[in-house]
């Protein structure tokens, strides 16, 4: 019997919430199992890291990379998994866009640690963790937290890109099928730099909501609407959704529910900047020429920077402020 | 003095380091359990909106999200002085009780119980869910899997999303229930009353039918005698997701019980600068260090502490169980670790009939979701109780609903100190005049771990099984002598 093809999933600073939506696929992983050799998963199997590193180079086939760059222990796991994999994909909304904890790249990291440990239920204030401590009976060591949440690309080559937060399990499993069919030479792999898992719209695409193109006088924030239209675009209603700057895959899950879309599945095709992006479709809708008018309805988006760059931050032409980098 | 390190192979390997230290005669002397990662959600969700909060902090957990989405959306109505509509609150519980079925099913099932189904001397490529359903048979793994995929749907339908729901905001939720949607949960949870006796029948039969399990269980070795906090009703009934915080002393007296906005004056933090996690405690009692006792504020959140801190449980069925579980271990409180399996199955149970009670509420297809903030806004405390303790989330915001501070005191934080004293305990009982029985420590320190629950949900889900978790057992010059490799996620032990 032929070696099968070895596989590996990471999770870097990360919630969790991908190796779910990769477990949630149900029976296809057992064709994961089929047709890889799972050489290392942490929420799946015992494997060191040491083994890893044994590993020949550019000996796993495929390496799902989940979670952002946080910390140094973040950043050494991404060099290595880059060394070993011939495919590596920047797995989730973490990895690829810095998700909601990029949005950490507006503070410093004293501000951080003030506010983990300088809590209004802390005993002592201005305890730090230590990179190296003593204690009594020896040495204790921490990764180092670096000023500012990268993403995967930022610190290694990424092959493919894949969405979201999580990606949706239905999309794995469809990647799962591509990939299968690549081994068995049914099918060939995109092109280098690809978003996978995902559509080449936009969410506004595949939402069922009803659109007429009509403009608005006033921003909603989502409580303070007494009844959600259930048919209507929520745009319209006024309730700020990223759905038109936002990649299409998911299903236009939270639409759907009456929440509008977060953005986490990312920018568009061909979007530079996703908040860039998202804010030119907002102004589009404003129904005024007014600036003064203009003003007072953008007053009414309370959170600029967390709105427009809610998922990605870190992978925005901003990236971070300066008081992060200070 | 020797070091004996439970400890990740390298540095940076990090996900969760242990160091045992032991004295000139070779006995445990100290031990240390790091935590040894941060992303800062109390800093990063400053300037953002109140009412974003829900979908915002599902982003610490993605094993257990539904809890920090009620947290937050209840934060968020104390921020607003709103009180959602009373079917809001009861679609908020009903998917929260399909959230609670799925995951201590899972954990029973998948982490917990194969220790006890298969042994806990069985060769760990057996200690699994695989090998739990070979050995109970395929159609008891089918009953698992389908009472998995259960829940799920009713956090799907409610919450919009599998992963990180969208549907509760300050005053109530987006989303409704159709007569349809409706009979379909109704229909889930009689059979999940079904799955949940049966699943303790199991329990019954397995394990406290087994005299070498009862000893485990009963056993010194898994025994603290701590405090004990966990949310009930006015009845003192264990509710997961609303009401007072109930605190017990290890005697079993409860001390009081505690109103959300109450929680500074029962709770403080211990920051210690060798990990990025703290360690709560109870602050009348004080921080005495890693000990139990009367004397020492160390707490525990689990689903033996939320029996052990309430009078009983609030549906008949359950409350059949709670007293059978008393009854059974000799009273209360219960302070043997390992029992945590079996009130887990008595919440389970509970979980499910409450679920029907839901489902079967007129008020559940109401259209009234929502009422709409009118006070202006100022500072909030949410608590519900996650699977794995309580989780307190606190928000401070400006006039316009914008936070200016936040504090979170999340599920398994409360267990830290706990965890690093059984860690302790089980390293004590099997390190004596530097003998270590490196399988043994293993297994015993997992064990300690795992009826902790302490958010490995992902973990419980690995075809494995395996407690992640990494041991290096290292020799009095620093050299590593033997390397037990497991993993564990810093988001499972709650960072935040």
């Amino acid at each position: 019997m032929s070696e099968k093809p070895k596989f590996a999933m990471y999770w870097a600073a990360s919630c969790g919430g991908c190796e779910i939506a990769v477990l949630n696929i149900g029976e296809k992983i057992l064709d994961v199992d089929a047709n890889f050799d799972v050489a290392f998963w942490p929420v799946a199997m015992d494997a060191k890291y040491k083994d890893v590193e044994e590993m020949p180079d550019k000996s796993i086939l495929l390496t799902l990379f989940n979670g952002g760059i946080r910390n140094e222990e973040n950043a050494h796991m991404a060099k290595l998994l880059r060394q070993k994999s011939q495919i590596l994909v920047s797995f989730g909304s973490c990895a690829t866009e810095g998700c909601v904890p990029g949005l950490a790249n507006l503070s410093s990291r004293e501000e951080v640690f003030a506010a983990a440990y300088d809590s209004i239920t802390s005993d002592t204030l201005g305890i730090r963790p230590q990179y190296s401590y003593e204690v009594p009976e020896g040495t204790l060591t921490l990764p180092i937290f670096n000023t500012i949440v990268r993403t995967l690309d930022q610190v290694v080559d990424v092959d493919y890109y894949m969405p979201g937060c999580p990606p949706e399990s239905h999309q794995i499993g469809a990647v799962i099928d591509l990939v299968i069919q690549v081994l068995h030479g049914q099918a060939e792999l995109p092109p280098k730099g690809s978003v996978i898992g995902a559509g080449g719209s936009t969410v506004c695409d595949e939402c069922g909501r009803i659109r007429n193109v009509k403009k608005i006088t006033k921003f909603r924030r989502l409580h303070e609407v007494a009844e959600i239209d259930p048919v209507l675009c929520l745009l319209e209603q006024g309730i700020l959704c990223n759905g038109p700057a936002t990649r299409d895959g998911c299903g236009a899950l939270c639409p759907a529910v009456g929440a509008p879309c977060a953005g986490c599945y990312g920018p568009a095709q061909d979007v530079v900047d996703y908040g860039a992006r998202l804010m030119t479709a907002v102004s589009s809708v404003i129904d005024s020429n007014d600036p003064k008018e203009i003003d007072r309805i953008l007053d009414d988006i309370v959170d600029p920077a967390g709105t427009f760059y809610r998922f990605n931050l870190a992978h925005s032409l901003l990236h971070a402020s300066k008081t992060a980098v200070s | 003095m020797e070091r004996i390190t439970i400890d990740p192979i390298t540095r940076l390997e990090g996900h969760g380091k242990i160091d045992i230290f032991l004295n000139e005669e070779g006995d445990v002397a100290n031990t240390y359990f790091q935590i040894p990662e941060l992303r800062g959600f109390e800093r990063f969700c400053v300037g953002r909106p109140v009412e974003e909060m829900p979908v915002l902090t599902n982003r610490i957990c993605g094993v257990c999200p539904e809890a920090h989405h009620m947290a937050a959306a209840k934060a968020g109505d104390a921020v607003y002085g709103v009180e959602p509509t009373s079917a809001a609150k009861k679609l908020r519980e009903l998917l929260y009780m399909g959230f609670y079925f799925t995951d201590h099913t899972t954990h029973f099932y998948a982490l917990g119980g194969p220790d006890f189904v298969m042994g806990p001397d069985a060769p760990v490529a057996q200690r699994n869910i695989l090998g739990v359903i070979h050995k109970v048979g395929l159609e008891i793994g089918g009953k698992v899997i389908q009472a998995r995929k259960y829940g799920h749907t009713v956090v799907e339908m409610l919450g919009g999303r599998k992963v990180h729901p969208c549907t509760s905001i300050p005053g109530g939720v987006t989303k409704g229930l159709t007569e349809a949607e409706r009979q379909e949960i109704e229909k889930m949870g009689r059979w999940g009353i079904e799955f949940a006796q049966f699943s303790l029948q199991l329990f019954s039969d397995l394990v406290m039918g087994n005299p070498y399990y009862v000893d485990l269980i009963l056993g010194d070795i898994y025994t603290h005698k701590t405090h004990y906090m966990g949310m009930v009703d006015e009845n003192n009934h264990v509710n997961f997701y609303d009401g007072k915080v109930s605190i017990v002393d290890p005697d079993g007296k409860r001390l009081g019980k505690y109103a959300p906005a109450d929680y500074t004056d029962w709770i403080a933090e211990h920051v210690e600068p060798w990990t990025y996690l703290k360690f709560p405690y109870l602050k009348n009692v004080g921080w005495k260090g890693f000990t139990d006792g009367n004397d020492s504020g160390v707490y525990m959140a689990t689903p033996l502490s939320r029996l052990n801190a309430s009078d009983g449980m609030a549906t008949p069925l359950a409350q059949e169980r709670y007293e059978q579980f008393y009854d059974t271990l000799g009273g209360k409180p219960v302070h043997q670790r390992l029992a945590t399996h079996w009130a887990r199955l008595v919440e389970l149970l509970y979980a499910a009939e409450r679920l029907v009670e839901l489902a079967t509420d007129e008020e559940i297809t109401s259209d009234k979701l929502h009422n709409v903030p009118t006070q202006t806004p100022t500072e909030g405390v949410g608590i519900v109780e996650a699977p794995r303790g309580t989780l307190t989330h606190h928000y401070w915001t400006d006039e316009r609903g914008i936070l200016t501070k936040v504090n979170l005191i999340v599920g398994t934080t409360n267990n830290y100190a706990p965890i690093t004293m059984s860690i302790k305990k089980a390293a004590k009982s099997l390190i004596k005049k530097g003998t270590v029985v490196n399988e043994g420590l293993l297994n015993m320190v997992e064990m300690a771990f795992r009826a902790y629950d302490p958010c490995f949900g992902c973990a419980t889900h690995s075809l494995p099984g395996q407690m992640p978790l990494q041991v290096t057992i290292r020799n009095n010059e620093g050299e590593v002598m033997d390397v037990l490799s497991q993993y564990v996620h810093p988001a499972f032990l709650c960072e935040r």
